[in-house]
């Protein structure tokens, strides 16, 4: 027959065929730049850090190559400062997260708010600090947060506490620190979570109102069930960046996690597992831990939104 | 794993959604609550209190700029205010001598100390010196300076100079514009292949790409650095600038969410008048697209100018090389002594961002409420 020449049999897919794989053709061709970068930086890198985990590669150490089995993980498991920094990973993490979902979400409601004057002006302000490159951030803090010369400690002297902590240089109030340095990222959670608040059709205030509703009422059944894609999606990412979390004290303390072990980060453990020791396969079984540590908490995240997250277009 | 697109507001973008194209009508679709009578006093106590979080909350740049208008004396100086500032001073016999807020009398005067001493010291008056000496008892070392206000400027002349901030400069915007061009490049390309091309594997590609943003760098870095450090690219700026052209998992997701909104009409158009899909997206797709691609520029040149770790991975060794952050840790970790030195170099290498902020500040945020994400 002659359909069968123009389609091609090779496929069990008729839906790619004649003009449907030319066109499919182009689609690769445009993808081919992620594609081949995906498969050059991510994938095989992925693939090799996984094959590490299982040999003795050291750079340190002369050793011949060889597979090592389970050592690698069974070090881990023994390892007692691999435990010290994922400690370390989620005291902060236990801070961090609430202010990274919940104050931009606070200053996007004050900006939307109706009774707020100049609410560009707060608007451009607020999120000013988000393109200061970070070095300079963590300077700048660093000076804000100096036990005697640091302003805030003036402030609090003032207010007439006589013996501020030294945020910085003590173990109990670093995390407080490093969370009030990270104060200045919330610019984008801040404009996304406007973009979010202006999308909610005030017909349900409206409603509401009529109902009989307060402004706290509107705001716990409305707001913020309209808001929870948004906050669903300020929380992944969060959780995704501060299990990384290490550049900061890496700057503030040169990596040497003081004071006291308590910015010893388990990424910045590992990095200097990587960088410092050269023990690349301890590096990379770190590594892939963390991989697994943050898979499991996305997808347990993915798993929770089906009873918390609201989507709108779909209860229609 | 389960990428909901949904959970993004750029996916609200089903239906032309413009946001950057102000409404006339305005307030009549937002959520803001109609504003009702008597709330004044609302208004004024709710910008009051943006006000005083404002303050704090730029307070450390204000510190910064001060410190860095600082000599280092007027840093170490007991009691100095928080603004740079000399103490005054009034010359008599020949001697430069401080002048100090004495109380006499119940009232605060303004005189100029002529012997200092330990339980009594005797001062002069600057509006009448020929009066002579005034005697005070009590310890001069608890009276106020007078101040006046003296900000410094060398602090920046001096980081100029130390940390080559010329060639830091230099080499930040080539960086910078390069890997930008790199990433607008191909994640339009990759972008209109997922927009607008059926193929086989096309959704499982499609979530494998979001997935990288899950993907923490440290499972990839070593083979990464190891490959590049076989390249010989180590060292260069190539490690930092040929990434870039292999696209980004948000950049794609965020073009590729605009590329939906555009109808297909004017394209298949094109391809019945014979034109080829690269020229439908050069001519019909971009024309259109112009406000994401913008905003992805804006925030990749910003990114790539902050950019810390994959500076510090891949230029350590030549400071020839280096960007201002990375430049800036560098000198840090020289002077950190001298905290006027140090906030002079942090304002000199935020003073660009921040100006370049101030002049787009409408498209950023515009730019972020279109594309719903942040780096």
């Amino acid at each position: 027959m002659a359909a069968t020449s123009v389609a091609r049999p090779r496929t069990s897919r008729s839906r790619f065929s004649g003009l449907g794989w030319r066109r499919a053709r182009w689609g690769y061709v445009f993808i081919a730049p992620w594609l081949i970068g995906f498969l050059a930086f991510t994938a095989f890198p992925m693939i090799a850090t996984f094959i590490f985990t299982f040999t003795n590669v050291n750079l340190s150490q002369a050793d011949p190559l060889k597979f090592v089995g389970l050592d690698n993980y069974a070090k881990l498991l023994a390892d007692q400062q691999v435990w010290d920094a994922l400690t370390v990973t989620l005291k902060y993490m236990a801070l961090a997260l609430p202010v990274a979902v919940a104050l931009p979400l606070i200053f996007a409601l004050m900006l939307h708010s109706y009774h707020l004057k100049g609410s560009g002006f707060f608007r451009v302000l607020f999120f000013l600090p988000y393109v200061i490159p970070f070095v300079a951030g963590v300077l700048v803090w660093g000076g804000m947060l100096n036990p005697d010369t640091g302003w805030l400690n003036l402030a609090l002297k003032s207010l007439g506490i006589e013996h501020p902590p030294a945020w910085l240089d003590d173990p109990t109030w670093i995390y407080s620190g490093l969370v009030m340095m990270g104060i200045w990222g919330i610019g984008a959670g801040m404009i996304v979570y406007l973009a979010g608040l202006k999308g909610i059709p005030s017909d349900l205030y409206e409603a509401a109102r009529i109902d009989g509703a307060g402004a706290w009422a509107s705001l716990r059944h409305i707001t913020i069930p309209m808001l929870s894609p948004v906050i669903f999606y300020t929380l992944v990412l969060a959780v995704v960046e501060v299990l990384q979390y290490f550049l900061v004290p890496l700057v503030l303390k040169n990596g040497t996690g003081e004071p006291g072990g308590s910015t010893m980060f388990y990424n910045l453990y590992l990095y200097k597992t990587f960088f410092t020791f050269q023990n690349m396969s301890y590096g990379a079984t770190m590594a892939w831990l963390l991989f697994g540590i943050t898979l499991l908490i996305t997808l347990a995240l993915f798993g929770s939104a089906r009873r918390w997250v609201f989507y709108a277009g779909e209860a229609r | 794993m389960a990428i909901e697109t949904p959970t993004f507001p750029a996916a609200t973008t089903t239906s032309r959604w413009r946001p950057w194209r102000r409404s006339r009508s305005g307030t009549a679709v937002t959520g803001r609550p109609p504003r009702a009578r008597g709330d004044r006093p609302k208004s004024f106590l709710l910008t009051l209190i943006a006000v005083v979080v404002l303050a704090a909350f730029l307070s450390p740049m204000v510190r910064a700029v001060s410190y860095a208008l600082k000599s280092s004396d007027q840093i170490t100086q007991d009691g100095s205010p928080l603004y740079p500032a000399d103490p005054v001073t009034f010359t008599y016999q020949g001697k430069e001598l401080p002048i100090l807020l004495v109380p006499i009398d119940g009232v605060t005067k303004q005189l100029a100390l002529f012997e200092p001493a330990r339980k009594s010291s005797t001062f002069i008056d600057p509006q009448n010196p020929a009066a002579g000496p005034i005697k005070w008892v009590g310890s001069w070392r608890t009276l106020d300076h007078v101040w006046t206000p003296a900000p410094h400027l060398e602090n920046f002349a001096k980081v100029w100079d130390l940390i080559d901030y010329p060639r830091l400069l230099f080499n930040t915007a080539v960086i910078a514009i390069i890997s930008t061009i790199g990433t607008v490049l191909s994640c339009t390309l990759v972008a209109y292949g997922f927009a607008r091309f059926r193929f086989p594997g096309r959704n499982l590609l499609f979530t494998l790409l979001i997935a990288t943003i899950f993907l923490p760098a440290a499972v990839t870095i070593i083979p990464t650095y190891t490959i590049f450090v076989k390249l010989g690219w180590v060292g260069t700026w190539l490690p930092l600038l040929v990434p870039t052209f292999f696209a980004n998992a948000f950049d794609v997701f965020l073009i590729r969410q605009y590329f939906l909104t555009i109808p297909t009409e004017l394209d298949e158009a094109a391809a019945i008048d014979g034109a080829s899909p690269f020229r439908t997206l050069t001519s019909v797709i971009i024309p259109q697209a112009w406000p994401v691609i913008i905003a992805v520029s804006i925030f990749h040149l910003v990114y790539a100018w902050n950019d810390f770790f994959g500076p510090l991975l891949y230029t350590s060794g030549d400071p020839d090389i280096q960007t201002l952050a990375l430049g800036l840790q560098r000198f840090n970790s020289i002077h950190y002594r001298d905290p006027g030195l140090i906030q002079a170099g942090t304002l000199m290498t935020m003073v660009i961002p921040v100006i370049a902020f101030l002049l787009t500040q409408k498209f950023f945020t515009r730019g972020l409420v279109v594309t719903g994400i942040d780096k």
